[in-house]
């Protein structure tokens, strides 16, 4: 008896338990849905839930890294929201080649990232105030490119929003595979190379990380780097679904992120977690908006108000799973 | 000028009136707001005219001042936040309650009284009043218990009212914009009393309170206490969750105030949109002000200089002419530019490559 008991109480600190309690909300959610509305389980809602969040869970991955390492990047929906706008003016006035203008918008993505992490690191000035200065800076300058919204008719743009990959009896995205294949390759980059493990290392402990002559600058640069990237990629994943460039563009975007990467099980205290959990937190959030749209009665206010409870449901979770892990 | 810094002893050689004038914590907040004036003086012509018009005083300068109010009351709440080493991005969000909940309290219906059609508030504007900063401390309560008791990370125990805030107040308004029609309750935010506006009062009470309460009590060396070291002012008897508890619904109160004189100059409550992103400007004003972010010593007269730089910017910025769009771009560079003169780090840069220089032009000699 008591050695079930025990088995519960270390199963319960042990770090699956919080992702895995994400992976059970998430089927108790679907389960819900499927129970109170006829049509809720279909293969087509459920990849629309891929869909429509491809954009998030692209952030989201960037934001991982960035909390497992301990930080935290607020700059993410205003970079999301430049990366659409300055994509949108290089294809609609300039004529650019689609191409070019996304490689070019992410790598000003990668570079704003990198900078930030650069001052963050060398002077040793917060994250938060840092990434909250590069929020207004990328959110500024999207208004002075242009206060207008823009319209996107080139053809790539075009034929990349309507394409339908079949999957089974659905369709799927390219855009909601190129956030799929994002999220393996970080997968891949958080657990099986040495990048990877130097970023938990410094999540845990910066100073035991460069006491370990771990590589502590280059890896926090790289880290919001990566996150700056991740940022622009998603902003060209958003022009592809809303075919257009504007400054208002995803504002709290970065909120959305943070929850759902705290949702999914990562902590913000750092050096903990899984990117895997991104995508859980991403399609907790992204279910209960379906919810709520399935239901119609309920209007939208609903969603922050349900977020906020289960940031504060997890948040609380994790805290009392620390102090017992403490104990 | 009678400062209200707490401070340790400065370390700088006190050599002379000028130096410690140079290292005076105030100093390089108060002149950077002094060449914003200076550039309005030269650029913006009539700056500075002020006239009587009915009794009332009328001029840029008392035009920013009136529309600094609501910041400056944030910025004074997230100082003592900040100064526990904390921080309250949930600002803007109580900001939309508050008003809300009065908006929606005082509403206004129009009946006739002596065949006159006048407006009467739905409840008594004391009772509104006193919700709205009900509201507003229940907020506070909220966020204090969560870091206070729970030992929550700030950033995130705020980021969850942050959120379900705005949520909530759209919640009671329906979604809907709440409009006020009832004349008493438009004093709070664009009244005159004594030729200033009213606004200017209820900063000046706050201040005043809040300056008495850090300086005649030993409240403001608590609080400094535990954001210089938290572990150490337990240690050493202070109950240092009921003090960090106080600065959250402190902040509140603070931004509940805020909402109210938001509400009552547009006359209506928004839930999607008052106050939006007043948190990051307070924020801002507390760092301008000289208060670190990573918390200890404090400066009020700081945030309220900082709060009156950042409006005085916006000021600038539109009467000179230049797109509104710049605003944002300008403020990012002021935050970039204010955290790296902060950096002990940039600091130390800063002066091995002017040795550097000196070195290399001693041997060129």
């Amino acid at each position: 008896m008591s050695s079930l008991a025990l088995r519960a109480r270390a199963s319960m600190a042990s770090p699956y338990f919080t992702s895995l309690a994400t992976v059970a909300l998430l089927a108790l959610l679907l389960g819900a849905g499927g129970a109170a509305y006829p049509g809720f389980l279909s293969l087509q809602v459920l990849l629309n839930l891929l869909i429509d969040n491809a954009f998030l869970l692209v952030i989201a991955v960037g934001m991982s890294f960035v909390i497992i390492s301990g930080g935290i990047d607020l700059s993410v929906g205003s970079v999301l929201a430049l990366t659409t706008m300055m994509a949108a003016w290089m294809v609609q006035v300039w004529h650019w080649p689609p191409l070019l203008a996304i490689a070019i918008v992410l790598s000003v993505g990668a570079g704003f990232g990198a900078l930030m992490g650069a001052m963050i690191h060398y002077f040793k000035l917060q994250p938060f105030i840092v990434t909250l200065a590069g929020m207004f800076l990328a959110r500024g300058l999207c208004y002075l490119i242009s206060i207008n919204s823009i319209t996107i008719d080139q053809p790539l743009f075009v034929s990349m929003s309507q394409t339908q990959l079949p999957v089974l009896d659905g369709y799927l995205s390219p855009s909601a595979l190129i956030a799929l294949l994002t999220l393996a390759g970080a997968i891949y980059v958080a657990h099986c190379t040495p990048f990877g493990r130097a970023i938990y290392a410094v999540g845990g402990n910066q100073q035991s990380a460069q006491m370990m002559g771990l590589r502590v600058a280059r890896t926090k640069v790289l880290i919001y780097a990566f996150s700056g990237f991740c940022a622009a990629l998603s902003g060209v994943l958003f022009s592809f679904y809303m075919l257009s460039g504007y400054g208002l563009h995803a504002q709290g975007t970065e909120l959305d992120a943070i929850a759902a990467v705290v949702i999914g099980g990562t902590l913000l205290s750092g050096g903990y977690g899984y990117v895997a959990g991104a995508l859980s937190g991403v399609l907790v959030l992204g279910t209960i908006q379906t919810l709520i749209a399935f239901d119609g009665t309920l209007s939208s206010w609903w969603t922050k108000i349900v977020i906020g409870v289960l940031l504060f449901v997890f948040c609380v979770v994790q805290r009392a799973l620390a102090l017992g892990a403490r104990r | 000028m009678p400062s209200l810094t707490l401070q340790r002893p400065a370390a700088a050689p006190k050599t002379g009136s000028l130096t410690m004038f140079l290292h005076h914590p105030l100093f390089r907040p108060v002149a950077a707001l002094v060449l914003l004036l200076v550039l309005d003086l030269l650029l913006v012509p009539g700056f500075f005219h002020l006239e009587i018009k009915d009794g009332h005083l009328y001029g840029s300068l008392i035009d920013i001042l009136n529309r600094a109010a609501p910041l400056i009351l944030a910025a004074l709440g997230m100082t003592l936040v900040i100064a526990t080493r904390g921080i309250d991005i949930s600002v803007g969000a109580v900001v939309a309650i508050s008003a809300t909940v009065a908006s929606m309290l005082i509403g206004g219906t129009m009946v006739l009284q002596d065949g006159v059609p006048t407006y009467v508030a739905n409840t008594p504007m004391v009772w509104a009043l006193c919700a709205a900063m009900g509201a507003a401390l229940l907020c506070g309560a909220w966020n204090g218990v969560l870091v206070a008791g729970l030992g929550l990370q700030p950033i995130v125990a705020t980021l969850i009212l942050m959120v379900a805030g705005r949520g909530l107040a759209q919640l009671f308004t329906d979604g809907q914009i709440v409009t006020v029609y009832y004349q008493p309750y438009f004093f709070l935010g664009s009244g005159y009393l004594f030729g200033l506006p009213f606004s200017l009062y209820l900063v000046g009470g706050v201040f005043a309170l809040t300056a008495l309460l850090m300086r005649k009590t030993a409240l403001g060396l608590f609080i400094q206490t535990v954001g210089i070291n938290p572990v150490a002012a337990r240690l050493a008897g202070l109950r240092t969750a009921l003090l960090i508890f106080f600065v959250y619904v402190f902040c509140s109160a603070c931004a509940g105030l805020s909402g109210l004189i938001i509400s009552a100059n547009i006359k209506s409550a928004d839930a999607n949109n008052a106050g939006l992103l007043l948190e990051l400007d307070a924020i801002l004003a507390v760092t301008l002000g000289g208060t670190s972010l990573a918390g200890g010593k404090f400066s009020l007269v700081g945030s309220v200089v900082g709060a009156l730089i950042i409006q005085t910017l916006t000021y600038t910025i539109y009467s000179l002419g230049l797109p509104p769009e710049i605003n944002m771009v300008v403020k990012s560079v002021v935050v970039f530019l204010v955290c790296l003169s902060q950096s002990a780090e940039f600091k130390n840069m800063w002066r091995a490559l002017r040795t550097r220089a000196n070195a290399n032009k001693g041997e060129a000699a």
